[in-house]
């Protein structure tokens, strides 16, 4: 077994989610300058170069790109040969959000009710933890601040397999259309076909975090991805919704096995700031 | 697309009814933050009859949830929030003189034909800039609710804020006219 400490585990959150609130990606910046070349309205071009502008003092000054610095989502994958020591994993990670949030004069987002009390937890936990254990002996951590202005777009369907591939492509359009302007497009769209209803819509977000650009390694899906974005760009929402021809940089499905009765099919939006960080212990 | 239009506040009448949607502005002056949180209490105060926090008319509410302020800034991070959340709370505002919202996203019909009725405007600031939007807020004061944190009513001072006129006091309405006009 390979012991690691749990404060090991804290200083890596604190580390990833201070880089993906300042830091957009690479991948992001290439697909917002790309778009800026195509962008057809004048208001959609001032939009994007605002978006870039802003991205760049973000990084500079490690400030925060949105001030909606999101709920904590992580994706870890623990390697089955891994023994954690000296703390409880789940509070570790939940120090280092806190401490990131504290320290990085990040906006804490979290209320502890959602109905009646909605009281600040004002220390932007808890984290929302998803854990895989997988063979090896390293930790390895996704972590993703996930802003609501998006999050409030996201939609589900249990569709049926007589939907097929052109039913799922208009249901992520039609997802896109009804959120307009609200989610700060150009967006990228996480998909997730197949598995539950719960496992659609995770499957959904962890593709938010796949690189612009790459596509889904089955082209039968890939050609999904590529219909929907074409289909989605010609909406005409545009950047910022201010109408144009940039509404969304990247649609990414991945896929799962499901019932022989459903096709459930989730749709994550995420906004022009689509912020994550990978490391590993 | 117009000129660049700089505009400050308190806001009359006769200049929100020059501006037309699709205007770009910088505006200057004193303008209020809220969200939904604030918006409820002040709703509140409207129905028990009682003064509320600052005088709303010819005003601005910015709705944005501001990050911290890092040492020798003067604001974090604020950029618009979506402003549907907003819209119950918001005709009663506006008949009680508010001249001008600023945020992002689609609004009802009530909230648009109380704009039509009080003349007022909702302004377009992009999302997600928040850190260059900053830059344009040159002092920041909780003036209520400090419980509610980011979500308090802050009072800013602002020198050249970039917003679009998104939604003119006629009904003229930027989500409505230009994506048609890109729509394959």
């Amino acid at each position: 077994m390979r012991k690691i400490e749990a404060s090991k585990i804290s200083d890596k959150v604190k580390e990833l989610f201070l880089q993906a609130n300042f830091h957009i990606g690479q991948d992001v910046l290439d697909a917002l300058e790309k778009s800026l070349q195509s962008e057809k309205s004048k208001v959609g071009q001032d939009a994007l170069k605002m978006i870039i502008e802003n991205n760049h003092l973000a990084s500079s000054k490690e400030l925060a790109i949105c001030q909606d610095t999101g709920l904590a989502v992580l994706f870890i994958e623990i390697g089955q040969e891994v023994s954690i020591i000296n703390g409880d994993y789940n509070k570790a990670i939940n120090q280092g959000v806190e401490e990131a949030y504290q320290e990085g004069y990040l906006r804490k987002s979290v209320v502890d009710d959602p109905v009646f009390e909605r009281k600040n937890t004002k220390k932007n936990t808890p984290a929302f933890i998803y854990n895989d254990i997988v063979p090896g002996d390293k930790i390895k951590i996704l972590v993703m601040p996930k802003g609501f202005g998006s999050e409030n777009m996201s939609s589900l369907a249990m569709l049926t397999a007589a939907h097929g591939a052109q039913g799922i492509v208009d249901f992520i359009v039609d997802t896109v259309r009804k959120a307009g302007p609200n989610p700060c497009p150009p967006t990228v769209l996480g998909v997730g076909i197949g598995g539950t209803a719960d496992k659609a819509m995770v499957t959904a977000k962890k593709a938010i975090a796949r690189p612009i650009g790459e596509h889904n390694s089955n082209s039968k899906y890939a050609q999904m991805e590529k219909e929907a974005l074409k289909k989605i760009n010609q909406l005409g929402i545009g950047p910022a919704g201010l109408g144009g021809t940039t509404t969304a940089l990247a649609v990414n499905i991945d896929y799962l096995p499901t019932h022989i009765a459903g096709m459930p099919v989730a749709v994550n939006v995420c906004c022009h700031a689509t912020r994550h960080a990978f490391g590993e212990i | 697309m117009s000129e660049e239009i700089k505009i400050s506040t308190p806001l009359d009448e006769s200049i929100v009814q020059q501006l037309k949607a699709g205007d770009s502005v910088k505006i200057s002056g004193y303008i209020y933050t809220g969200r939904d949180a604030a918006h409820k209490r002040l709703i509140e105060l409207i129905k028990e009859d009682k003064d509320l926090p600052f005088p709303v008319k010819g005003q601005i509410i910015y709705y944005v949830g501001p990050a911290p302020a890092k040492p020798g800034y003067a604001c974090g991070p604020a950029g618009p929030t979506t402003s549907y959340r907003m819209d119950p709370y918001t005709p009663a505002l506006l008949d009680k003189g508010l001249k001008g919202m600023i945020g992002k996203g689609l609004r009802s019909k009530e909230v648009i034909e109380s704009m039509k009725k009080n003349k007022a405007v909702y302004f377009a600031a992009i999302g997600g800039a928040a850190a260059l939007i900053a830059q344009s807020i040159k002092k920041s004061e909780v003036i209520a609710y400090p419980d509610l944190g980011a979500e308090a009513i802050h009072r800013y001072f602002i020198e050249d804020f970039p917003a679009i006129v998104c939604i003119d006091s006629y009904g003229n309405n930027l989500y409505e006219s230009e994506p048609p006009k890109y729509r394959k």
